[in-house]
């Protein structure tokens, strides 16, 4: 297998040769990508209100709500887009989009 | 080479005979070839199989035009074999499914060279096993004639190919053409 | 080595030896719909798998589209993974023939070649596999039941080399091989074990190692991907022999991209594919007893297409025909004739050249067409052109 430099890949510096054949790439090359910059309003969570219902977890398309040991939930402000499904679902409106 | 060609109708086993035909000849050591020749798929249709048998490989991968036996197991089409002897050569063989009725066909499109053998396939299968067999009883008076494969040989291939009573009821029908196949000259 | 083998020889059909090989292969897994006239293969080794003979999960799909996809998946969880199919079922099969060898998955297939609609026709020719021929498969030919049989077990040993890693398909003529029995000598299982043992595919789904697989390249990427595509498929033919020795030192049968027959001194060289290959050889030495020099080659490697190759065999020709049975309709001719002759022009090679197209729907190519096509070449090589460029051959025309 070829040996592959992620991040010169994330950075633009690749060839043909250099790419991992048919794009089987090893590291998840998500993790390079902040994608926190893209966000206008993020959302923060009062944690009184929070049932540890999971709710906003589940739907999350960006795995950037994280499960606390206590249960409970916090939000990845650097994967988080800022989409704001978690507030819209969130059952005890515990969740507001406020501007960053 | 030898080269035969089988006709039948959809139904009587013509491609399997041809098919049991070549693999013997094959476990005797010779080089055979078997191919059906796919019409219409309708019980009833007329159907073709051809074999070459031979002692060199066998390179050539198109129809026979030019057999050297052609061999006949429908009965209605034995007793009007003309359209069926297309291109037989010269010297070449023909073989019918007719009994005593053999003695009124017309030979006038045969070519002057040409055998013709009967075998009585209704009568043989009726009175051994009880029901129309005719692909197996041909089969038995053409090895007899051709002189090969071996009978022997032939009960293998069955053995392998049918199971439970319809192998011995095979050999038992496959035997006796094999000792009443006719040579009408 | 090959003399003290003892000889296991067969009658078996096309269909049946390529399910044999493929049984022997011990594939894991085998997903397939029904066509004629490859259904014979996958019924035999659905029976294979239910009689307990073949450790394999069967998986009947629910059309060629879903059973290649299928095999896709399965190859990249490590499996060896077989199917087989045939026109319209790799009709069906296009678009994802393309993601097999794109995402670089070692599947085999077995091809066995019959005409498109319409009109309905279950017959042979290479109309199918025509179709399939960009896909970046590795496509390969067999002239008779015994290659049909060689070339499943050298796919495998092709396919899942690691400096290749792409799908193969086996082609065998529709009927004429597929239905026909012939004599063939087989390997021992152990034999065939040796020859092409499990090896773990290096790209495999693993838990422990993920991978992104069937990934999205946008434009600052994607051409980067298909340019390793191309290259590729360039190391086919140096696999091909590699897994063509082991395979002769084991069976003491030797395979080539291209079988020139009487090339070297020949005045007119036909160049055709599959099983027509043996009918004119024959019919080739039939002409050679009357002193006229007819040449045959056959490609047992289609794609990637043996450029070299057939130069080294065309380089001195005087008269080409190309037997195509298949036809790009609205190009430039059949598309076996267009790749001769862009090799051709390539390496600078000027020699008269037409195309016959022959076969289509099943049509035989009996040995009276042979030997007419024979003499219309010679004559033709006497007044120094052919007098049109794509023949049909042995199309009733008034």
């Amino acid at each position: 297998m070829v040996d592959i430099d992620v991040k010169k890949i994330v950075a633009g510096e690749f060839s043909w040769k250099t790419l991992p054949p048919a794009g089987m790439i090893e590291i998840p090359t998500s993790i390079e990508y902040k994608t926190g910059t893209w966000r206008i309003e993020k959302p923060v969570i009062d944690q009184s209100k929070c049932t540890k219902c999971l709710i906003c977890w589940i739907y999350c398309p960006d795995m950037s709500i994280k499960r606390m040991f206590d249960g409970g939930v916090e939000v990845d402000y650097e994967f988080c887009k800022g989409c704001g499904i978690c507030a819209e679902v969130c059952p005890q409106k515990a969740i507001k989009m406020v501007e960053e | 080479m030898i080269e035969i060609r089988w006709h039948g109708r959809g139904g009587q086993g013509v491609v399997t005979v041809s098919d049991i035909l070549a693999r013997s000849a094959v476990l005797e050591g010779k080089y055979a070839q078997h191919f059906p020749e796919f019409g219409p798929e309708r019980s009833g249709a007329p159907v073709k199989a051809f074999t070459r048998i031979s002692d060199e490989p066998i390179e050539i991968h198109s129809g026979i035009y030019n057999p050297d036996v052609v061999i006949i197991i429908d009965r209605g089409m034995s007793q009007r074999f003309q359209p069926y002897i297309d291109g037989l050569k010269g010297n070449g063989m023909v073989f019918l499914n007719l009994g005593d009725d053999a003695s009124h066909i017309d030979r006038s499109t045969l070519p002057p060279a040409a055998k013709v053998y009967t075998v009585d396939a209704r009568k043989i299968s009726v009175e051994e096993i009880g029901r129309p067999i005719f692909n197996i009883p041909m089969l038995g008076g053409l090895v007899r004639v051709l002189k090969m494969p071996t009978l022997n040989i032939v009960e293998e291939v069955l053995s392998g190919r049918f199971s439970g009573e319809l192998v011995e009821a095979n050999i038992k029908i496959l035997r006796r053409a094999y000792n009443e196949v006719k040579n009408l000259g | 080595m090959s003399e003290l083998r003892p000889l296991r020889k067969m009658a078996l059909t096309g269909d049946e030896a390529v399910a044999y090989a493929a049984k022997q292969a011990d594939v894991d897994v085998v997903a397939a719909y029904p066509i004629t006239p490859q259904t014979i293969i996958v019924e035999r080794l659905s029976r294979y798998v239910a009689d307990g003979e073949l450790n394999a999960a069967f998986i009947q799909a629910e059309s060629e589209h879903s059973a290649l996809s299928i095999c896709i998946g399965a190859a990249l969880a490590g499996a060896r993974t077989f199917t087989s199919t045939a026109s319209q079922g790799l009709a069906l099969m296009h678009e994802v023939l393309h993601i097999a060898s794109s995402m670089r998955t070692p599947i085999v297939m077995a091809i066995a070649n019959r005409a498109l609609n319409s009109p309905l026709n279950i017959h042979c020719d290479h109309s199918d596999v025509m179709n399939a021929r960009d896909t970046g498969w590795i496509h390969l030919f067999a002239n008779n039941v015994q290659q049909a049989y060689d070339l499943t077990l050298m796919a495998f040993k092709i396919a899942e080399d690691p400096d290749l890693l792409l799908p193969v398909s086996v082609n065998m003529d529709g009927f004429i091989l597929t239905h026909s029995v012939e004599p063939l000598e087989i390997l021992s299982d152990e034999e065939v074990r040796q020859y092409i043992p499990h090896i773990p595919y290096p790209y495999r789904i693993d838990f422990d190692r993920p991978l992104a697989y069937g990934v999205m390249a946008l434009p600052d990427t994607y051409m980067e991907f298909r340019k390793q595509l191309f290259e590729v498929t360039r190391k086919a033919p140096q696999v091909f022999r590699k897994a063509s020795n082991i395979f002769s030192a084991i069976s003491g049968r030797s395979y080539d991209l291209l079988t020139p027959y009487f090339v070297e001194d020949a005045d007119v060289i036909v160049i055709a594919l599959g099983s027509t290959i043996e009918t004119l050889r024959y019919a080739a030495r039939r002409f050679r007893e009357r002193r006229l020099k007819i040449g045959v080659v056959g490609l047992t490697m289609y794609r990637p297409f043996p450029e070299k190759e057939i130069v080294d065999v065309l380089e001195n020709a005087r008269c080409i025909a190309v037997l195509d049975r298949a036809y790009s309709y609205g190009g430039v001719g059949g598309p076996l004739y267009t790749d001769i002759l862009s090799t051709l022009y390539k390496n600078q090679i000027g020699v008269m050249i037409a195309d016959f197209v022959y076969g289509l729907g099943g049509r035989d190519l009996k040995l009276t067409d042979i030997e007419q096509l024979f003499n219309k070449l010679f004559k033709s090589l006497e007044v120094g052109r052919f007098d049109q460029d794509i023949y049909w051959w042995g199309v009733k025309d008034d």
